[in-house]
């Protein structure tokens, strides 16, 4: 067992059970925290992949922005555990059958795909490297980029839109 | 039995190296809340504290001695957890960032070769965005916990002014890595000890960055979360003994660390200026080099935390409406300006002028 297996091992366990404290835990803030180690876990992930790029683009955008501003409004609202509404007994089982078919289909998509065979590459590998990737999103992807920037503005628009509106 | 494949001497030389590290930043820190009273009380023409020791200078100490022995309340209405991971968390943060700040060149010990950098990660600036961003959640965890709504208002002041302040912030240095070419700060300062250091091509980014890190480390005249007029104290308010220590730290240690960073990507880091650092090296060995470039680096800093404390006890304080104005109808158009002029000049420095 070498160091990359330990912190795998380490980081899987952190991964899944914070994402399980997301949806187990009363308080919504601790939902939001959890999420956070969660964020953090998966971008150690993303490392021991030798993806630098991505793990930090991961804390930069999710961990640090978006959930700010899901702490910033369950703050606001001050939820507590005793105030949230029970929910309705029929919801809960339509959710696990909801669940239980998701990953059904989630089993059977990834039984047959092709990278069964292939391994992981730990700690070596170019293509995650930040120089590859700015390479490759402007010369073989950058239609796509382009479009995806177009679509965050007009999101951009829609928001001012909305935040505008009397 | 499982065996582990581990480079002892490697993982013991960097556990060295972040303990000298940690232990210098504090240390500093510790002496700028010393610096930070002499420097206030030179400006307003008095002493400032010259009781403890020659000239004051256990000041710091006795402080520490005080926040120690205080009583340390927990609000019993408050979320106890998250009232203590709050500011476990803001002290954490203020001193990851160190990780990727070359303090030196390197030095030569053992017959090892230890370059005085905790870690030269290809992605340095980034890493460096990322752990700034997750110093909101120290202030924000525990201005929630504390279960006061003074606090609540003055921790969500400063998460969005914190956030509203890094967009500048990132696209400035966005303007800096053009010219570079690098996202790792050892290689940045490698091409600034060659040639100009980043300030005389980036003035603007410069300046633009500078303010930004006033706010980030919530400084005058950027310290609205700690707003006493309107606020009482801040996010801070149901805070006491060391766990408030940790917060007032906190600043201090953000603060010691943002010069750094400025004077790594803008002024050379631990270039030593109109001196050829290779020629230099030659004549009086490595670790000698590696001690007078530290300290180099260290005079740089020096400066800035001067002009931290220059600056907040010269300028008031702005209201949060004109806070917010400069920092996105002023600092963001003119960065992206900025942006645009540097990606042009790179552009005609590479394929020539084009008319």
């Amino acid at each position: 067992m070498n160091i990359t297996q330990i912190l795998f091992w380490f980081l899987t366990v952190l991964a899944i059970g914070s994402s399980l404290m997301v949806i187990t835990s009363r308080n919504p803030v601790y939902s939001v925290l959890s999420l956070i180690v969660t964020f953090f876990a998966l971008s150690g992930h993303y490392i021991l992949l030798n993806a630098q790029f991505l793990a930090i683009v991961n804390l930069i955008v999710y961990a640090g922005a978006i959930m700010v501003l899901f702490l910033f409004v369950i703050m606001l609202m001050n939820l507590n555990a005793e105030t949230e509404p029970q929910k309705n007994k029929w919801l809960r089982f339509a959710g696990i059958i909801a669940g239980g078919c998701f990953l059904l289909v989630m089993v059977a998509a990834l039984r047959d795909a092709d990278s069964r065979a292939a391994t992981a590459m730990t700690t070596y590998g170019e293509t995650g490297l930040i120089q590859h990737l700015g390479k490759v999103l402007f010369n073989e992807y950058v239609v796509p980029f382009e479009i995806s920037s177009v679509l965050f503005l007009s999101a951009m628009v829609g928001a001012v839109v909305l935040g505008k509106k009397e | 039995m499982v065996t582990l494949a581990i480079d002892l001497a490697f993982i013991l030389e960097k556990f060295v190296l972040i303990a000298v590290i940690i232990v210098i930043s504090l240390l500093v820190a510790l002496y700028t809340t010393f610096g930070e009273r002499k420097v206030a009380g030179y400006i307003q023409d008095r002493y400032g504290p010259n009781r403890a020791g020659p000239g004051g200078i256990f000041q710091p100490f006795a402080d520490g001695i005080k926040l120690f022995m205080k009583e340390d309340v927990i609000p019993n209405s408050s979320n106890k957890f998250l009232f203590v991971l709050g500011p476990a968390v803001a002290m954490t943060m203020a001193m990851l960032t160190s990780a990727v700040i070359p303090w030196g060149r390197e030095i030569e010990l053992f017959g090892r070769t230890i370059p005085l950098q905790i870690a030269d990660i290809n992605i340095g600036i980034l890493y460096v965005f990322g752990v700034v961003s997750m110093g909101v959640y120290g202030i924000m965890i525990g201005g929630w916990a504390s279960n006061n709504k003074f606090s609540l208002l003055a921790a969500l002041r400063g998460a969005s002014q914190m956030i509203s302040y890094e967009l500048a912030m990132g696209l400035a240095i966005i303007a800096l890595l053009m010219l570079t070419g690098s996202l790792s700060l050892k290689t940045i300062v490698e091409q600034q000890s060659t040639g100009w250091w980043n300030i005389f091509y980036q003035p603007l980014g410069f300046l633009i960055f500078l303010v930004c890190a006033f706010a980030e480390c919530n400084r005058t005249p950027f310290d609205l979360p700690e707003a006493e007029s309107e606020l009482n104290q801040g996010y801070h308010q149901e805070y006491s003994s060391m766990k408030l220590g940790f917060y007032l730290f906190a600043e201090y240690v953000n603060m010691f660390i943002s010069s750094a960073l400025m004077a790594t990507l803008y002024f050379g880091g631990y270039d030593i200026p109109f001196v050829n650092d290779a020629a230099l090296t030659e004549s009086i060995g490595t670790n000698l080099m590696a001690l007078l470039q530290t300290i180099s680096l260290f005079a740089k800093v020096g400066f800035f935390l001067f002009f931290f404390m220059w600056v907040r006890w010269t300028i008031p304080r702005f209201r949060y409406d004109q806070l917010m104005k400069l920092g996105w109808k002023s600092l963001i158009p003119l960065a992206l300006f900025n942006m645009v002029i540097t990606g042009l000049i790179v552009l005609i420095k590479e394929n020539g002028w084009p008319f």
